[in-house]
């Protein structure tokens, strides 16, 4: 049966230690220069984390993320400038909007909505985002592996 | 009815002889007493075949589409609820209105005959409805059943009997069916059990489905030229049993497409051949719309932005959601 909890380690084997894959979505302007901050300041976050640069927050459409779930990412977090600073003036307030009704859907489907994050991240928050990684790394290394939503043909 | 229908016939062939229209979308007489199904008619003689009765209760809105790429006016009947859907396709654009003639046409509520034949019907030759009583009449003999008990359940949640638009109408309103006391009252039922019930609970309602598309293809609010579900290489559209998640996918997708533009006339889920309640999808949209931005009621004009469009400064936080979505 699909649990939270169940992960494929072997009992027989010492099981290696679950390293969640996360993929997280930055804003061009704001979030991935936040990310080159936290680089510049030496502030270290876990290697679990992939970036994807996006040109604005609201360029995520609610599929990539969902796909990326799929795909076999254990999290995913999405950054953008706070709302009221976007580049293009108003691309985050949709992706608010789009979020918070994601969200709620996937936990009107009992998909743990702790795998997905929103965050606010300015360019100027450098040590920030390096906190909000690890903390989501934690967070998402103690749920365990993603299979509510996790197709199992993509798995290797 | 009758009245009614004597009517639609006698303003489809004058709207059709006049060269008015260019083709009317209506509904033809079917094999048996209650499957009458949508047609478009091209002439006025074709006209003798147009029936309406208690078993019309496919929205003929998306035959505009067609109608709009092959820019052939066209008349089309609608009933009430059906005239939401008109509106959602004018402001998705997707329907231009030169080329509809809306016709208001009263409605009393549709019947289901799945909820007929459960009362042990069979051999059923002609079903009328006078005064809240439905009259079923058998090779066996006759059979009244109290007309609530058997109205398609979309009906019981019917929205009134305003037409939302119409160019003319057809005959006097009528008295349409009392919608159920609570809208939202099987969501919040869902909402109310644990995550892991609920996780349950979708995974048995969704393995069900069959992937036909048949929800996509009535829905007025589903009309994209380009569909990720007939991509075979996205994995979301096999129709094969393969994965769970697959079905997750397909209904997330699909309820989420049309989040906000979804007018809830319930035709998705009349039309699914596996009884999928995926209906309950919409309205957790609905619901979450109504409680995070306002009340909204996607078709009832065609200019109101969808909220997915707009936003306010102060709108919730995504992370709030999980928990505000709730109450
Ligand atoms: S999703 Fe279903 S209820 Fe909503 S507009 Fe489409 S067919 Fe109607
Ligand atoms: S109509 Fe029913 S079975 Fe067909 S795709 Fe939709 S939910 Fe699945």
């Amino acid at each position: 049966m699909l649990g939270e909890k169940v992960t494929v380690a072997d009992k027989t084997a010492a099981p290696a230690p679950f390293e969640p894959k996360i993929v997280a979505f930055c804003c061009n302007w704001c979030s991935y220069a936040g990310a080159d901050g936290a680089g510049t300041a030496r502030k270290q976050y876990p290697a679990n984390v992939k970036i994807i640069r996006v040109p604005c927050s609201c360029r995520v459409n609610p599929l990539f993320i969902l796909r990326a779930f799929q795909r076999g990412a254990d999290g995913v977090i999405l950054c953008g400038c706070h709302p009221g600073d976007c580049h293009y003036m108003t691309g985050n307030y949709y992706t608010r909007r789009r979020l918070t009704l994601l969200m709620s859907m996937l936990n009107f489907m009992g998909v743990a909505t702790e795998r997905l994050r929103v965050e606010w991240v300015s360019a100027s928050e450098g040590a920030r985002f390096a906190e909000i990684m690890t903390s989501f790394v934690e967070q998402i290394t103690a749920l365990g592996a993603n299979v509510k939503l996790r197709d199992l043909r993509c798995k290797k | 009815m009758q009245k009614i229908a004597a009517l639609m016939r006698q303003k489809a062939q004058e709207l059709l002889s006049s060269g008015q229209v260019q083709q009317v979308a209506a509904w033809r007489k079917g094999q048996l007493a209650y499957d009458n199904a949508p047609a478009v008619f091209t002439s006025p003689e074709a006209c003798a075949d147009l029936v309406y009765d208690e078993f019309c209760p496919a929205n003929l809105s998306k035959y505009l589409l067609a109608a709009t790429k092959k820019k052939l006016k066209t008349a089309v009947f609608l009933k009430p609820c059906d005239t939401y859907g008109v509106n959602q396709l004018l402001k998705d654009n997707r329907v231009q209105r030169e080329y509809v003639y809306a016709i208001g046409t009263p409605c009393q509520g549709m019947l289901d005959i799945k909820k007929i034949r459960a009362h042990g019907l069979k051999g059923i030759t002609r079903i009328t409805v006078s005064e809240g009583v439905v009259q079923v009449e058998t090779v066996y003999g006759t059979q009244n059943l109290p007309q609530r008990d058997v109205l398609l359940d979309k009906c019981l949640q019917c929205k009134g009997n305003a037409y939302m638009i119409a160019d003319t109408e057809i005959g006097e309103k009528l008295a349409t069916p009392e919608p159920r006391g609570d809208a939202f009252a099987a969501v919040k039922r869902i909402e109310a059990l644990p995550p892991e019930e609920r996780f349950k609970f979708w995974q048995q309602e969704l393995s069900k489905c069959i992937r036909c598309n048949a929800c996509r293809d009535i829905c007025p609010a589903c009309s994209c030229e380009q569909c990720i579900f007939d991509n075979p290489a996205a994995p979301v559209a096999g129709k094969a049993f393969a994965d769970p998640v697959e079905e997750n996918m397909f209904h997330l997708i699909r309820a989420y497409h049309v989040a906000g533009r979804c007018v809830g006339c319930g035709e998705c889920a009349r039309v699914c051949p596996q009884g999928v309640k995926l209906g309950l999808l919409n309205l957790k949209f609905m619901k979450d719309i109504n409680t995070f931005y306002g009340p909204y009621q996607a078709g009832s004009d065609a200019t109101t932005p969808a909220p997915q469009v707009t936003f306010t400064q102060g709108d919730v936080e995504p992370s709030a959601a999980g928990q505000k979505g709730r109450s």
